[in-house]
């Protein structure tokens, strides 16, 4: 008996959410303990990063009642971390994050299992990524945040309508904090835009000059990056810098403080030198714990459906004042990514020549000169000459065999598209479906025609 | 322009300039340009596999062109990056030296800057360095 209320108690202000019935709750929502207990048991988070935001999620989500988590990480802990990455000790110094993260974690919320792995996140077959309910994003890279993006987005499939499927949506809820700012969204793939439908929104990283670096330094930074960009090569001819190296590193700094006595520039610090050339951003604990929670609570909104979710972009600005803002950002509607593309069918006779001159007469391309491109294939370019030389011989070949005879499958086409009499050159996603091939999704398609 | 790993990688390729004016007239200069997998959100890496006596252009083929690097901007593309370098070699800079020795001797005596880059492109030494021939 004693053990119920203390489950009672642990769930009590949850409950409040999912026990009872609200106004703002998405449509399926059914409140009651089945939902409470269908959710620690079915819903399965990931959460990629197990730095400053990482180690927030993970807490966060196992004190929200998540009870199935994993966690990926490619990174050891470094002594730097210690100051905001709470999870780990001194003692924990060159261990795998995503290990400790989730052995403290599981120490301290009982009931809670986090699967730790630790790798890239590229290392991972994409159908692991598949088996997730949602995916929590505690990154710092725009690389890193495409790649999950597209993993993402490349489960989507649409109907004959161009809506998505609800069964292949994959939820993804995104955090990133810099110093005292930060951003928190929700992406839900084919519904809000999708990380490469807003990637302008981030700023471009600042680069020095390279003459600067080699002619006119300024600041114990551009002594650093002209140790690291310009000198390194020089010395080791051919070999690449390894900024996880602390031989590397420490050879580079040891070269920018020479640098920075020459020109009389003061402030190159190991510490610096790790900064300018790892591209590190200064953290603020504070900022990744807010962060965290809007993050969080998203999660628990999207799998449980007890509240409305972010619509769809909240920022957080604590440097003068405090800001917050929610922003609502539109889809592109076009976006190679996260876009339903132009569905075409297609007999599997049709060569690729053929299929060429259709997108040229197609009403909703009108797209001449195009080259085609599927997966990591080119099949045929138009230039420059050495390429379309390289492809040219599959001009005459059944578009359906170069694809592999899969029924059905994207492919990318550039080419000119004539609007209004104007020429553009354009990049389109096309859904090709091949015609009398694997009976069952055919059937699918003819419901929706 | 070259593609040393396949038609089916387009992020890796080489970009071969003639310039058809100016103190590189009749040079050949091979440069091997990296797309990043974010492009166009960064700059493509461009490096000059062609040793040049250049102001702009360093021994180990760094390249300071402006919109490689502080002045890049996503809407930026490869073609205006090889526009750029062609203006390299059309309007060597000595202000912003990358190769110090060339940009003084540009700077203080364009006509001697003359003779080096044609005995460079020719295949010889300027100074203590050697310049394989490139035309």
């Amino acid at each position: 008996m004693a053990d119920s209320t203390v489950q009672q108690s642990r769930s009590r202000d949850l409950d409040k959410l999912l026990l009872r019935p609200g106004n703002l709750v998405a449509p399926t929502f059914e409140p009651g303990v089945q939902l409470r207990d269908d959710l620690q048991e079915y819903a399965r988070i990931l959460v990629i990063g197990a730095g400053g935001l990482g180690c927030e999620l993970l807490k966060d989500l196992a004190l929200s009642g998540f009870k199935n988590l994993e966690v990926i990480d490619m990174d050891r802990i470094e002594v730097t971390n210690l100051n905001r990455q709470f999870l780990f000790r001194l003692e924990d110094v060159g261990k795998p994050k995503a290990e400790v993260a989730a052995k403290r974690v599981m120490e301290r919320v009982s009931g809670v299992n986090i699967v730790p792995h630790f790798c890239r996140i590229e290392d991972k077959d994409i159908d692991f990524y598949k088996d997730f309910s949602i995916i929590a994003l505690g990154l710092d890279s725009v690389e890193a945040r495409s790649y999950i993006n597209a993993v993402a987005c490349g489960f989507l499939e649409y109907d004959s309508d161009d809506n998505p499927i609800e069964e292949t949506v994959k939820p993804m809820v995104d955090g990133g904090t810099e110093g005292f700012k930060g951003h928190a969204r929700v992406i839900m793939p084919g519904s809000t835009p999708c990380f490469e439908c807003t990637i302008w929104l981030f700023p471009p990283q600042v680069k020095f000059p390279l003459c600067t670096l080699a002619e006119t330094p300024r600041t114990a930074a551009h002594c650093i990056e002209y140790a690291h960009l310009i000198k390194w090569d020089e010395v080791h001819s051919g070999k690449t810098f390894d900024p996880d190296d602390p031989e590397h590193m420490k050879w580079v700094y040891t070269e920018a403080v020479k640098r920075a006595e020459l020109f009389g520039i003061q402030g190159v610090t190991y510490s610096l030198t790790q900064g300018v050339v790892k591209n590190i951003i200064p953290a603020i604990a504070s900022t990744n714990a807010i962060i965290s929670a809007a993050c969080t609570l998203e999660t628990l909104k999207l799998a449980s459906g007890c509240s409305k979710t972010l619509g769809n972009y909240l920022t957080y600005n604590g440097v003068e004042g405090l800001h917050i803002k929610v922003t609502e950002f539109v889809r592109d509607k076009d976006c190679l990514v996260c876009g339903p593309g132009v569905l075409i069918e297609l007999d599997t006779s049709v060569t690729l020549q053929r299929f060429i001159d259709m997108l040229e007469e197609h009403p909703k391309l009108l797209l001449s000169k195009a080259s085609v491109r599927h997966q990591a294939t080119n099949l045929y370019m138009q230039s420059p000459p050495v390429l379309e030389e390289m492809t040219r011989s599959n001009l005459s070949l059944p578009l359906f065999e170069l694809m592999g005879k899969v029924p059905k499958d994207i492919v990318h086409v550039t080419g000119t598209a004539n609007k209004d009499d104007k020429k553009t050159s354009c990049l389109r996603k096309l859904r090709l479906v091949f015609k009398g091939v694997d009976a069952v999704t055919d059937m699918d398609m003819a419901v929706g025609a | 322009m070259a593609f040393p790993n396949g038609k089916d990688d387009l992020m890796n390729f080489e970009v071969t300039i003639r310039p058809d004016e100016g103190y590189y007239l009749g040079g050949t200069f091979v440069f091997s340009v990296q797309i990043s997998p974010i492009y166009p959100h960064e700059a493509p890496k461009v490096k000059c596999k062609t040793k040049v006596y250049h102001p702009n252009i360093d021994l180990e083929g760094n390249v300071c062109l402006n919109i490689l690097r502080e002045d890049w901007k996503p809407v930026l593309n490869v073609n205006t990056v090889i526009y750029g370098l062609f203006h390299l070699f059309t309007e060597p800079n000595h202000e912003d030296p990358l190769n110090q020795d060339a940009a003084a001797v540009l700077r203080d005596n364009p006509k001697l800057f003359e003779s080096y880059v044609r005995r460079a492109m020719a295949g010889g030494y300027v100074g203590q360095t050697f310049f394989p021939r490139c035309i």
